[in-house]
Parts: structure tokens; sequence; C-alpha cells
């Protein structure tokens, strides 16, 4: 298949933009959701 | 959560199966062939992109006319979501383009138009960055968000109403455009996967923002309970004294 490479070149961006957006929404979230219980158990504490 | 592990399972299964179905249902196209099935996931990326603009348009009106703050996070959301699909359609235009032109870029209108989008809602979210108190962060990017979406319908219209390099429209272009139907499905199959995949992370994206209010509350709270007992202490020790 002629340009195959691009076609997948092409296919592969399509996943990692998705993939690796995903993961860095992940990743924040659960950063925050750590941050979050801290912050409540400091609260609860007094 | 069930409902976003179904809208993820659906996402993935449905992108897979646009894949093999880009590959090995669609027809091969005359001049192009192979590299022509770039069109499966740039076209629907691209439309993905102006759905995820609009619906920051309408968090932004919606902003302005409610002053709630959910309609900012969807705003953000949308916009880092429309970031990413246009960010897609930016790198799959020029790796289609090579073999096809002879040229990664040209700056012709829709080529031209696109960039100047993805800048304008990159600029959106830095913007965001700058401005500390979130009142003024959500007006400024609220009012901001509205002129940025100016940029979509030229972007749509552009290989309408100017020559470029980029091919004249094949869905809705007149009398002279068209699309075989198995092409046709097959772009379907894809769009409505990166579709699913775009509302599951402007989901995410929207949790994400909110759980940041919450996060920024509490700290808030911890600070004066914080400050209050710093106060309280110096007091306490005096009357002791």
């Amino acid at each position: 298949m002629k340009n195959f490479e691009s076609l997948f070149a092409a296919w592969m961006v399509v996943w990692a933009v998705f993939f690796l957006y995903e993961v860095t929404v992940a990743r924040r979230l659960s950063k925050l959701q750590e941050d979050i219980e801290r912050l409540k158990q400091q609260l609860r504490e007094g | 959560m069930k409902g976003r592990i179904a809208l993820a399972f659906a996402a993935a299964a449905l992108m897979v199966f646009a894949g093999y179905a880009a590959l090995y249902i669609a027809p091969d196209e005359k001049t192009m062939h192979a590299i022509q099935r770039i069109f499966y996931f740039h076209v629907p990326s691209a439309i993905c992109a102006f759905v995820a603009f609009f619906v920051v348009f309408i968090a932004n009106f919606a902003y302005l006319g409610t002053r709630q703050q959910k309609w900012d996070w969807l705003g953000v959301a949308g916009a880092e979501v429309g970031v990413a699909c246009s960010t897609i359609v930016l790198i799959t235009g020029p790796i289609w383009a090579h073999p096809v032109w002879g040229v990664w870029w040209t700056w012709d209108a829709r080529l031209t138009s696109t960039f100047v989008l993805w800048l304008l809602y990159t600029a959106y979210l830095l913007l965001r960055g700058f401005l500390e108190d979130p009142q003024r962060k959500a007006t400024f990017s609220a009012v901001f968000g509205i002129f940025a979406f100016l940029d979509v319908p030229l972007v749509y219209f552009s290989n309408r109403l100017w020559r470029t390099q980029h091919p004249q429209p094949v869905i809705l272009g007149g009398s002279n455009s068209g699309l075989d139907p198995m092409m046709g499905k097959v772009l379907l199959i894809s769009f409505v996967g990166v579709l699913c995949l775009m509302a599951m992370l402007i989901a995410d994206r929207y949790r994400l923002e909110r759980l940041r209010w919450e996060y920024e509350e509490l700290r808030f709270r911890a600070e004066s309970r914080a400050a209050e007992e710093g106060a309280k202490a110096p007091r306490a020790a005096a009357e002791m004294r």
C-alpha cells in the first residue's frame, strides 16, 4: 500500500493526542482529589 | 461513573472499528489511493473541533447572562478539547498534503484560518492563566471566547469564498460535490467515534474544573481558620501572663 507510513502516522497522531490529553486530565484529577481529601482532613482535625 | 465508563467503552470501540472500516471497508479513492483514508479522521476531528468551540460559545454567552460559575467550567473544558481536536487537524492535514500537493503547508485561506482558530483558543486558555480573580477570569475569557468563535464560520466558508489549495467541500458543497455512499457510512462511524471521545473528554475536563473550584474554597476556609487561630494565640498568651 503506497503511502502507508503516512497513513499510519496520521492514525497514530489521532490516538496519541486523545490518549495523552486524557492521561493529563486523569492525572490532574487524581492530584486534585488527593489535595481535597488532605484539606478536608485538615479542616476536620481543626 | 457507570455512564462515563459506558461512554469511554463506546468511544474506544467505535474508534477501533472506525480504524478498521477506514482501512478495509471504505473504497479506494481513484487519484490519491491509500493516503486519502486520512480523510476519515481529519474531517471528523475538524467537525468535532467546531462542535467543541460552539459549546464554548454557548457557555460564554450563558456565563455573561447568568454569572453562574458552571458555564465558565464548561467553557474552559470545551476550549481545551477543541484545541486538542484542532491540533489533530493541523497535524494530519500536512501529513495528507505532502504526498498529494508536494508541500507540507501552504498559506491558503482554509489552512491559515484554521491555524488562526487554534491560536485564538490557545490564547483563550493562556489568558486564563494570567488572571487570579475568578470572576474577572471568567468574564474576560467569556468575552474573548465569543470573539474567537467568529473565526469558526470563516474557516467553514473559506474554501467556498476563496480559491484555495485545500479541496472544495465534498459534503454540502453544491451540485458538483458528493461522496460515495460507503465512504459516507465510514465517515459517519468515525465522526460518531470522535464525537463520543470529545464528549467524554469535555465531561472529564468539566469535572476537573469543578473540583478545582471546590479545592479553592476549601483552601480559603483552611487559611481563614489558620489566620483566626494565629490571631487567638497571642491573645491567649497575654491572658496567661
